[in-house]
């Protein structure tokens, strides 16, 4: 690693205090990106500014409606909440699909919503990469991309997004609170997320500097009936090749509300809100579904070895709707 | 207790503690650090170096380049021990490959070692690289595969038999460039006592390695000594002489303090070997009655510039199966890659994975039970070498295998098997690989309290030598097992051989049986409380042909929807001789199939088309089978001890595992859905858009 | 070939530590780094709870917690298999709760909660019930990645109990065991967690 200096904040205030003094800075929570990133030289702060004990950003609260989540919230208590769990099922059930038992006992919400991508040519220093070294091009554009992004990629940046929980969050919506240190922001989180377009470096509308301190997720009537299946190589312990978090309102087997965000194949945790729209006054069956796919994946643009996640995306939304319109409302 | 004896592994109770020390656990006395630079270019020059920035750190003792490396003897005359990479490190300033070691930073701590080989300034000219064999027009047709076997050889007309068959069939199969990945990253750590080297080294060949660091450093063998007791898994990455245990070595001598090198999980992937692709084309022909009257099985693989291992694909073809007519021959491309190495089963795990799958394909296209026409090849004597084999029971594989399995409910119609909405499929094949023994001592020493311990220079990879090396002992000296205790993993002990090619128990079990032996005879007599053996083959394993095999069942689920592909059951039924510990046994053949169910389904090294350079060079994008990827696996052991091979009559059984396995899945996945996979992984790209 | 927007003549520019310079747009932190260079951070003081014993030592900031085990206490049954959190060998407790040492900073957890690792495990020089049990199912074979495999079980058993076998496996999933040793390590664990024990 490059050699750093350590502070530790003692409240959120003084975090982004000590952030906001070096213009290199970066907050150490859970650690599972970062450490990992510093060890390989894409990350190099000149200052860590350890969060992991600031009090009050560690809690679960459930209420109608809504859940209100504390970004250092280990993944491992939001996965096995019961409130959650009854709550939003597809939020917990990607959070519990994602990464190992020990990096869920580590990894915190906050950190999950900014990891960076698994793209090799981002972790691989000597490698083109937007991301990392802005300006130097791309070279998943021409390299081995099977894990690659089929929706929102640009002529800069074609990275996937590798989290679950966000895929989740998408889906259900609601707002970010950050802390910044000039003052407090609510971020929608339709609008956290950003495609890379010409500036693939900049991930999210987190102001820099700006310290998440808990996500407001809306529980709308489509969370309980809800979903979220993974796609991947190996039975366990991979990032998604393709994911659905899907949740349904039924009014016995007509829709009147759905939920659909997919992972895993976009430059970001994506949101359809035309396929949803597709399905409202539908019959929940397989060609509704297929329906909602195709709209889904309708922009899609593949790249030399990944088109057949365009296929593999459908698919996985259509037996993910399937799977929650059989479940019991 | 006796020989076979279920007795639990003899180093669980350290390796469950943590204090089984493998080579990167040594703190020697004033310990430096290494960390390697590795070059970023895959074909190449380069044309400076600048360390300045990295020596200007307080803490960095050295940096070894091409600028300053001390020479070391010349790559002739290697006697008794093999580099991986024939081509010493940094002795030019070429580079040849992805990740070769262009530079080796020494420092006080750990951290300060691989901060500072970051600062190391490098410029290169970069050459062209090529790192797919299609691309490669640097051809060249091997003889043999290192004196063992022939690699070009023919029987019979191929041509006229396989144009006179009533059924014929010609496929092409692909694996995949492949990487051991051991849990245990190779390390070394070497230090100088004077003009003596120590080296604790995670190797596969204690002996071997002390007999090429004795060479290269100009040093008389007994001067070097080779320390292993525990290696945390090799696989074949760890059986010959790799660029960082001289580096190792040439690090302490330059900076006069011992130096511990454990290279990363990614540089792992450049200096260590790994399994050539192969693109193999098999050709077979049969009559009405499923009997081969043809095989043709040729092979196009890879090597690095530098390198000479080949993976042998055709090695087993000839012998398998009984056919008068067959063609076997290997071709290989020179790419800018490392260099190939053997890995669990070379040669037997991709061209056994080809020739039964096309097997499968021949079943089909006659009609007949895959299991029956292997029942109808199948071959009394080596058809190859035409001598009896030492002990075959490869029938009787098929027999419970396929019982256990419940092979006879199989309904051979594909996509015609379901469970809870997934498509089932059953698949079978033939596993080989043959049974090797090379030249080994042993000693076998009597203590005052009646116990006994027996030392050689073999190495415990995790194969369970430490408990049937014991076993074997005190079965032949007639003492309880726990009265005996083994010494292993040091050069300074009994010479033996390699870990490798599954030989340990019929090379090193024979000389620690008769070394046993003759001490009992001389206790008996009063003798000397001491003996020693060597055993090499002798005329009886030259009249025999001496192979292990079996029989492999698997059940597959696919998503018919999704196309994921998940193995729920096996059954193993394995012949390999002498079982010399139930227990031990059985996992072996459980991690041949793991491996199988790795290379089948998951394991794929990948390149950047525009580069060559390595891609996935991590454990997050090299799959390997995690827990819930495996399912129950149940091994058969025809445990009939071989008359004909060695003393003992182990065949030993690492490698057999694997072989088959890869073949039984693809056919399996036929099986459930219809559809033929050629090509290693079968992901769910293979079949989605067929299903 | 080279990629789009790379002539051959940036190739030249990667370098060692594979930085490929950047092209002078934001992000580029050459100066940050320069800067670093002269102040670099001193060793600092760090204070672990490690099997039940307090340890002091002095290193930088960027020592892992692995790192600080391994090489720094000389507790080496924890091993670093990848030192990317992607094979589960380093897995040590931290609060009784199962983590992996490499993506740990020693300095964070300077005073912090308790460390167990293998070394701790057993009482009075005895055999933990499940370290004897992994003996038992023969649930190793070389023993590299076994004392991170027995460390994340223990923190299993400590989440609850596996509903079944399949729990187990997924409740592992974090544990590369390339030996295959799989099946005996889900023994093992059945076997602890069916006798209660932990």
């Amino acid at each position: 690693m490059t050699p750093f200096d350590y502070v530790r904040a003692g409240s959120m205030r003084e975090a982004v205090e000590l952030r906001s003094r070096s213009p290199n800075a970066a907050f150490l929570a859970g650690g599972t990106t970062l450490t990992d990133l510093m060890k390989g030289g894409v990350e190099k702060p000149s200052l860590l500014v350890d969060i992991r004990r600031v009090p009050d950003l560690d809690y679960i609260n459930v209420s109608s409606g809504k859940a209100s989540l504390g970004a250092l919230t280990k993944n491992s208590d939001l996965a096995t909440d019961p409130a959650l769990m009854k709550a939003a099922p597809m939020l917990t059930q990607a959070i519990a699909a994602g990464a190992s038992p020990q990096i869920r006992n580590m990894a915190t919400l906050g950190g999950n919503l900014l990891q960076r991508t698994r793209c090799p040519y981002f972790r691989n220093q000597a490698f083109a990469c937007n991301k990392r070294s802005p300006g130097s091009g791309c070279a998943a554009l021409t390299g081995y991309d099977r894990g690659h992004a089929v929706l929102e990629g640009s002529s800069q940046c074609v990275a996937t997004h590798p989290s679950d929980l966000a895929v989740a969050l998408v889906a259900l919506g609601g707002e970010i609170q950050a802390e910044h240190i000039s003052g407090q922001r609510n971020i929608p989180l339709s609008e956290f997320f950003r495609p890379p377009g010409e500036t693939p470096w900049i991930e999210t509308s987190l102001q820099r500097g700006a310290l998440i301190v808990f996500v407001e997720t809306d529980l709308p009537p489509e969370a309980r009936r809800s979903v979220y299946l993974k796609v991947r190589d190996r039975a366990s312990y991979e990032f998604a090749l393709a994911s659905a978090a899907v949740g349904l309102h039924q009014d016995g087997s007509r829709i009147i509300g759905a939920r659909i965000a997919l992972g895993g194949i976009a430059t970001r945790p994506l949101r359809f809100a035309t396929a949803e729209a597709s399905l409202i006054g539908r019959t929940a069956d397989e060609a509704a579904f297929r329906d909602a796919a195709a709209i889904a994946l309708g922009e899609a643009r593949p790249g030399r070895e990944n088109g057949f996640k365009v296929e593999l995306a459908k698919r996985t939304l259509v037996k993910a709707l399937k799977l929650a319109s059989e479940l019991q409302q | 207790m006796s020989l076979g004896d279920p007795i639990p592994r003899r180093d669980g109770p350290l390796k469950v503690a943590g204090r089984a020390t493998y080579a990167a656990d040594q703190h020697p006395q004033g310990i430096a650090y290494a960390a390697p630079v590795l070059s970023t270019i895959a074909s190449g020059e380069v044309l400076s170096i600048d360390t300045r920035p990295a020596m200007q750190r307080a803490g960095v003792l050295t940096v070894l380049t091409p600028d300053n490396m001390p020479a070391l003897g010349q790559l002739t005359d290697l006697k008794g021990g093999t580099l991986g990479e024939p081509r010493l490190p940094l002795s030019d300033r070429l580079v040849e490959y992805d990740g070769q070691l262009v530079g080796l930073v020494v420092a006080e701590s750990l951290e300060l070692a691989n901060e500072a080989a970051a600062l190391v300034q490098i410029v290169y000219a970069p050459g062209t690289p090529r790192s797919e064999i299609e691309r490669s027009s640097d051809r060249f047709r091997p003889k043999d595969f290192y004196g063992i076997a022939e690699l070009q050889t023919q029987r019979g007309d191929v041509d006229e038999a396989l144009s006179a068959s009533p059924f014929r069939l010609q496929h092409s199969y692909e694996t995949s460039v492949e990487h051991h990945n051991p849990m245990e990253p190779h390390a070394t750590t070497a230090l100088w006592e004077g003009d003596r080297l120590i080296v604790y080294d995670s190797t596969q060949g204690v002996i071997s390695t002390r007999n090429v660091l004795a060479h290269f450093f100009g040093l008389p063998a007994g001067n070097v000594r080779v320390i292993c007791p525990y290696v945390g898994g090799g696989f074949g990455s760890k059986g010959y002489v790799w660029p960082r245990t001289i580096l190792a070595a040439a690090a302490a001598k330059a900076t006069g303090r011992p130096v511990k090198l454990a290279l990363s999980r990614q540089a792992t992937f450049s200096n260590n070997g790994h399994r050539g692709r192969t693109i193999q084309t098999v050709s077979l022909g049969a009559d009405q009655l499923g009997r081969l009257i043809a095989i043709r099985h040729h092979t196009l693989t890879q090597t690095s510039l530098a390198g000479v291992h080949v993976e042998p694909s055709g090695i087993a073809t000839g012998m398998l199966y009984a056919c008068d007519n067959v063609a076997v021959s290997h071709e290989v491309a020179r790419v800018t890659t490392g260099s190939p190495t053997a890995m669990r089963a070379p040669g037997e795990a991709s061209g056994v994975y080809a020739l039964e799958c096309a097997m499968d394909e021949l079943a089909e296209a006659i009609g007949m039970d895959p299991l029956e026409l292997r029942r109808r090849n199948h071959a009394v004597s080596d058809p190859e070498t035409g001598k009896p084999f030492s002990s075959k029971h490869l029938l009787a594989c098929y027999e419970r295998g396929a019982q256990a399995f419940g092979w006879s409910r199989r309904d051979p119609r594909p996509r015609s098997m379901t469970a809870n909405g997934m498509l089932i499929g059953w698949g079978m094949a033939s596993a080989t690989y043959p049974a090797n023994m090379r030249p080994s001592s042993a000693r076998v020493e009597a203590e005052p309290d009646g116990r006994f311990v027996v030392t050689a220079a073999t190495q415990d990879l995790g194969t369970g030598a430490y408990t049937i090396l014991a076993q074997i002992a005190a079965a032949a000296l007639g003492v309880p097992v726990e009265k005996v205790r083994c010494e292993l993993g040091d050069s300074a002990l009994p010479e033996a051989t390699l870990s490798g090619g599954s030989s340990t128990s019929a090379s090193v079990g024979s000389a620690v049986h008769e070394a046993a032996l003759k001490l009992r005879t001389q206790l008996s007599a009063g003798g000397a409380p001491m003996a020693e053996a060597h055993h090499e083959p002798g005329e009886l394993e030259k009249q025999y042909s001496a192979h292990s095999f079996g029989a492999h069942f698997v059940e597959v689920a696919v998503d018919p929807e999704l196309a994921v592909i998940r193995v729920r059951r096996v059954v193993s039924a394995m012949d390999v001789g002498r079982i010399l510990n139930h227990r031990t046994a059985q996992s072996q053949i459980r991690g041949g199939v793991v491996w199988g169910i790795g290379m089948a389904l998951m394991e794929r090294t990948g390149f950047d088309p525009a580069t060559g350079r390595l891609v996935t060079r991590n454990l997050a994008d090299y799959l390997v089978p995690v827990n819930p990827d495996v399912p129950e696996i149940q091994v058969i052991l025809i445990d009939e001890p071989d008359p004909h091979f060695g003393p003992i009559g182990a065949r030993g059984m690492g490698e057999i595992g694997i072989t088959g396995l890869p073949a039984v899945i693809a056919n399996a996945v036929w099986h459930a859905t219809g559809v033929r996979v050629r090509r290693l992984p079968i992901v769910i790209e293979s079949i989605l858009h067929q299903l | 070939m080279t990629p789009p927007d790379l002539s051959r003549r940036d190739l030249i520019y990667l370098t060692a530590s594979g930085g490929l310079l950047g092209l002078g747009a934001p992000g580029s932190n050459a100066e940050a780094e320069s800067q670093q260079a002269q102040a670099r951070p001193e060793k600092r003081s760090v204070e672990l709870t490690v099997n039940g014993e307090r340890r002091e030592f002095q290193i930088a900031p960027s020592v892992t917690l692995l790192d600080a085990l391994r090489e720094h206490l000389e507790l080496t049954g924890t091993k670093k298999g990848c030192d990317h959190g992607q094979c589960g060998s380093c897995t040590v407790l931290v609060g009784g709760r199962r983590v992996l040492a490499c993506l740990i900073l020693a300095i964070s957890e300077h005073q912090g909660e308790p460390i167990e690792t293998i070394e701790g495990l057993a009482r009075d020089d005895g055999v933990h019930p499940l370290q004897a049990a992994f003996v038992a199912h023969d649930a190793l074979q070389c023993g590299y990645c076994t004392p991170g495999q027995i460390m994340s079980a223990i923190g299993l058993l400590r989440e609850g109990r596996p509903a079944d076998d399949d729990a187990i496996r997924e409740g592992m999933a974090g544990n590369i065991c390339r030996c295959g040793a799989y099946e005996g390590i889900v023994a093992a664990i059945r076997s602890i967690s069916a006798g209660g024990v932990e």
